[in-house]
């Protein structure tokens, strides 16, 4: 191929040329503009950069070539037969262009989203290292506040809620016995919007004035005060919530349209329940987050004064908007661990999950209830008086449907036959720290305790019991779980287990005690503390680092085992689902025979029950005679 | 006659657990100095959370670690676990007892909330005003009809002040931890909470919401005075500010003041 051609063609070398083109492009615009009004200083750096930011991502997407098909499509010319040539994977290269394999693009997902995640724990390790004495070791409160910020909208935006975008775009297609998702170019746009967001919230670290500084929240109106690395975290977020609202979207119509003959909802496995209604929370509630990263934006790039209370803003509208999505972003991050969880204990334990259709429409209850709580954040908001206690009851309310689950798992355990994996020791230690931070969870609804403990150290605890011992375990579970499966490999057992023992540990004497000097009254998001906290966060200090390192034994095993671990079987958990049924890893359109579902998905210890059969082509009409 | 034991046995460890883990959690001293009227009926509140949570959590982890422990497959087992899909009675039990207990729990939360706001009729008014990156004050009530701006908050003891929260600039929020209360001051709104001292003393004023650049700094403290001394004390403080209310009220405020 000449090098025009290759220009010319959608891969890496267009898009490494039209990100410079469309930076141009912002210039020329932004200067033009200016001119045309007679604004001085023509070159506003702050005004390009703005306008790039925008720009040159859709400049990459272009170029890498998201959108050649519909681009081909939309003009009108002659239809191209598929030729599956952007599809599947057969060197390492096929993960780093547009490739339309759920299968692949699961496993750029989860590439990419740990990436960001070692980023995000860095920076959690510097945090820590600033905080493990009083005073200031190292970094200025400026960079501080950036550290705590980054590191936060890290793990939310670009690791937990797309990490598990990943797990199931490589696990649902296949549970449900699809030979894909359903827009497969919508899923590999989905996956590249990703990168971009992740990479300038980084990047903000480079901006004059530093990395964005104010918490992942973004309260305003300081997010529309403060230097111009804001801007990387209001535009990153509408490129991370874009590839997450077109996912779940493509996670819907999949689920709903896509799944094998026989297989009734109520014989979908959990962890497709749990998707099914993520996405239900996706499509309705991150359009808000858009909404109020928007407002900012208008706010600090045009002038609107959405929240500029001088000019008749409302300064706590913010706040509304952004936890009418950010509360159910919560479970967002929750209920795909719940549906990994069902699957690791049910195969772990030899068990069917107990109470298997409470477990579903507990997930639908706290889809619904998930949107009447948001306003919980804000006890100490000076919002409205009145809104207070019918939050505090909802939020309580909750505390039911997730009891319903943590108990049914617990039933599930007894009299089962009950194999510590990997996988499994860290669905228990799950369930352990997911019950902790449940319970001040509760506390945090009952209102005089919040009004205590809010923005303190009290809320750091209870978001990373929830978010950590909570949603990160379940990602750990499901990792080492379908690793087989993913990889055709096994990773090594005594790692695993390793891993598990140090990070319970040392997790729980990282954010146990900050419980502790938060009700003692230590406020979060400070760079430095009184000295009567020093003891605790040395101690804190310390075990974060230890339990930073406990991270590295799960990088070395996954990448080791991954290169030269042992074979793995199509089934090493003898699961019944349908993805076990097939190779590891499956083959590229995932069932060489469509299957029939026949059963439900876990029905362990039922004699001779299956939940999905194969027919061979020809035999059919005998095979299923027989069967039916 | 094995089978029959189980329960009994994780009865037995979970009431022990239980009774540890609640002594444990209240040896523990979670709370800074106690202040103010509200201090006694939050702290209470947390304990009873505590109280009721431990139990909780203990019977997850007694059914989680004993299951582990009696059904843990022997090496080499492939069998598979008894095939139990459910059971409505114990599902009925524990919607209905979590329903029961949170439904408590938010009606205790209520009653303590209304407790804690209950307006005094002779409260005494404060506005707090936060900027980037301090609290200043100012007293409208004064003997000498005067409003005294102070950078320090000095309060009575055992009078409810009304405190009047106003930003200049983005979010803080006003937090004395040895009172156990707090409010954002908000651009653009008024907020208020009330508090009655119970306890003189030097207490942490601190900025509970991220603020910018200064807000890890942004503390003060409370004094809390006799009253006979905070009324010294705010006449002191009209005197000082004196020079610049004569421009706009000249004499009778001074005399009122001296017969102080
Ligand atoms: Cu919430
Ligand atoms: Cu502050």
């Amino acid at each position: 191929m000449t090098f025009a051609a290759k220009l010319k063609g959608p891969g890496w070398y267009r898009a490494l040329l039209s990100v410079p083109l469309s930076l141009a492009f912002s210039t020329a615009l932004v200067v033009g503009v200016r001119a045309l009004y007679g604004w001085d200083p023509l070159f506003d750096g702050e005004a390009i950069t703005t306008v790039a930011l925008i720009a040159m991502p859709l400049a990459f997407l272009v170029g890498i070539g998201c959108f050649d098909y519909w681009f081909y499509w939309a003009a009108g010319k002659p239809t191209r037969d598929e030729d599956h040539s952007g599809h599947g994977a057969k060197t390492w290269k096929d993960y780093f262009r547009v490739n339309t394999d759920h299968k692949v693009i699961g496993i750029q997902y989860i590439v990419t989203t740990f990436v960001f995640f070692t980023i995000g724990g860095l920076l959690a390790m510097l945090i820590r290292a600033e905080l493990a004495a009083p005073g200031t070791q190292f970094v200025d409160p400026n960079t501080y506040n950036g550290l705590f910020s980054v590191h936060a909208s890290l793990m939310i935006f670009l690791f937990i809620i797309p990490v598990f975008a990943g797990i199931a775009n490589y696990v649902i297609p296949l549970m449900i016995g699809a030979p894909d998702m359903a827009f497969p170019r919508l899923n590999a746009l989905s996956y590249w919007m990703l990168p971009m967001a992740g990479i300038m919230m980084v990047a903000s670290f480079f901006a004059p004035g530093g990395a964005f500084a104010t918490g992942w929240t973004a309260y305003a109106p300081l997010s529309t005060e403060v230097p111009l690395g804001q801007q990387f975290f209001t535009i990153g977020v509408q490129f991370a919530g874009a590839s997450s609202i077109a996912t779940a979207l493509n996670f819907l119509v999949t689920i709903i349209t896509m799944r094998a003959p026989g297989m009734t909802f109520f014989r979908m496995p959990l962890l497709v329940w749990a998707n099914f209604t993520t996405s239900l929370l996706v499509v309705i509630a991150t359009p808000f987050i858009a909404g109020s990263q928007f407002f900012v934006l208008f706010d600090r790039a045009l002038g609107m004064n959405f929240f500029n209370s001088a000019n008749g803003g409302d300064v706590i509208m913010y706040q509304h908007i952004f936890w009418f999505y950010s509360h159910p972003a919560v479970y967002i991050m929750m209920l795909p661990g719940f549906g990994i969880i069902s699957e690791v204990i049910s195969a772990n334990a030899r068990k069917p999950v107990f109470g298997y259709r409470m477990m579903a429409f507990s997930l639908c209850a706290i889809v619904v209830l998930g949107f009447t709580v948001w306003a919980h954040h804000m006890f100490v908001s000076g919002m409205s008086a009145w809104l207070r206690v019918p939050m505090m009851i909802t939020t309580m309310l909750i505390a039911i449907p997730t009891g319903i689950k943590i108990f049914s798992w617990l039933a599930t355990l007894w009299r089962g036959v009950i194999h510590l994996t990997t996988p499994m020791l860290f669905a228990l230690g799950f369930i352990t720290m997911f019950t902790l931070g449940g319970i001040s969870g509760v506390m945090l609804a009952v209102i005089p305790v919040d009004i205590h403990v809010s923005d303190t150290y009290f809320i750091v605890a209870h978001i990373h019991y929830v978010l950590f011992g909570g949603s990160v375990f379940t990602i750990f579970a499901g990792l080492y779980f379908w690793f087989p499966k993913m990889t055709g490999r096994m990773y090594d057992e005594r790692l695993g287990r390793m891993h598990f023992w140090l990070s319970f540990v040392f997790f729980n004497l990282t954010f146990g005690p900050m419980h502790l000097v938060g009700v003692d009254g230590m406020p979060r998001r400070v760079a430095d503390y009184a000295a009567e906290f020093a003891t605790w966060n040395a101690v804190i200090s310390v075990s974060a680092f230890i339990f930073g390192m406990s991270y590295l034994l799960f990088l070395y095993n996954m990448i080791t085992s991954w290169r030269n671990g042992p074979k793995a079987a199509a089934n090493p958990w003898r699961a019944h689902t349908l993805e076990w049924q097939v190779s590891s890893p499956p083959p590229l359109f995932n069932f060489d025979e469509i299957p029939t579902i026949v059963g439900g998905p876990y029905e362990y210890g039922v004699p001779g029950a299956v939940h999905g059969v194969f027919k061979k082509p020809e035999p059919v009409a005998a095979a299923s005679g027989g069967k039916e | 006659m094995r089978t029959k034991h189980p329960i009994i046995q994780m009865l037995l460890i979970g009431v022990v657990a239980s009774v540890a883990g609640v002594a444990l959690a209240l040896a523990i001293d979670w709370f800074p100095i106690a202040a103010s009227t509200a201090a006694a009926p939050i702290d209470e509140l947390y304990d009873v959370l505590l109280i009721v949570s431990v139990p909780v959590f203990v019977l997850v982890m007694t059914v989680a670690l004993y299951s582990v422990w009696r059904f843990r497959a022997k090496p080499g087992d492939q069998s598979d676990g008894a095939p139990i899909h459910g059971n409505t009675l114990l599902e009925v039990v524990w919607v209905t007892i979590p329903t029961i207990m949170v439904s408590a729990l938010a009606v205790y939360g209520a009653i303590v909330l209304e407790e804690i706001e209950r307006p005094a009729a002779n409260a005494m008014e404060v506005e707090v005003t936060g900027q980037q990156f301090a609290w200043s004050f100012e007293y409208p009530d004064t003997p000498g009809g005067e409003p005294v701006q102070s950078n320090e908050l000095v309060l009575p003891l055992g009078q409810q002040v009304h405190f009047q929260i106003k930003a200049l600039d983005v979010l803080h929020s006003f937090w004395v931890p040895a009172f156990r209360l707090k409010s954002d001051a908000v651009p653009g709104i008024t907020t208020e909470y009330r508090v009655t001292p119970t306890k003189e003393g030097r207490f942490d004023v601190v900025c509970a919401e991220l603020c910018g650049l200064g807000h890890t700094t942004m503390r003060q403290v409370a004094t809390v005075l006799p009253p006979a001394e905070f009324e010294g004390w705010l006449a002191e403080q009209a005197k000082q500010s004196e020079p610049a209310a004569d421009d706009t009220m000249p004499a009778s405020a001074t005399d009122e003041e001296e017969a102080q």
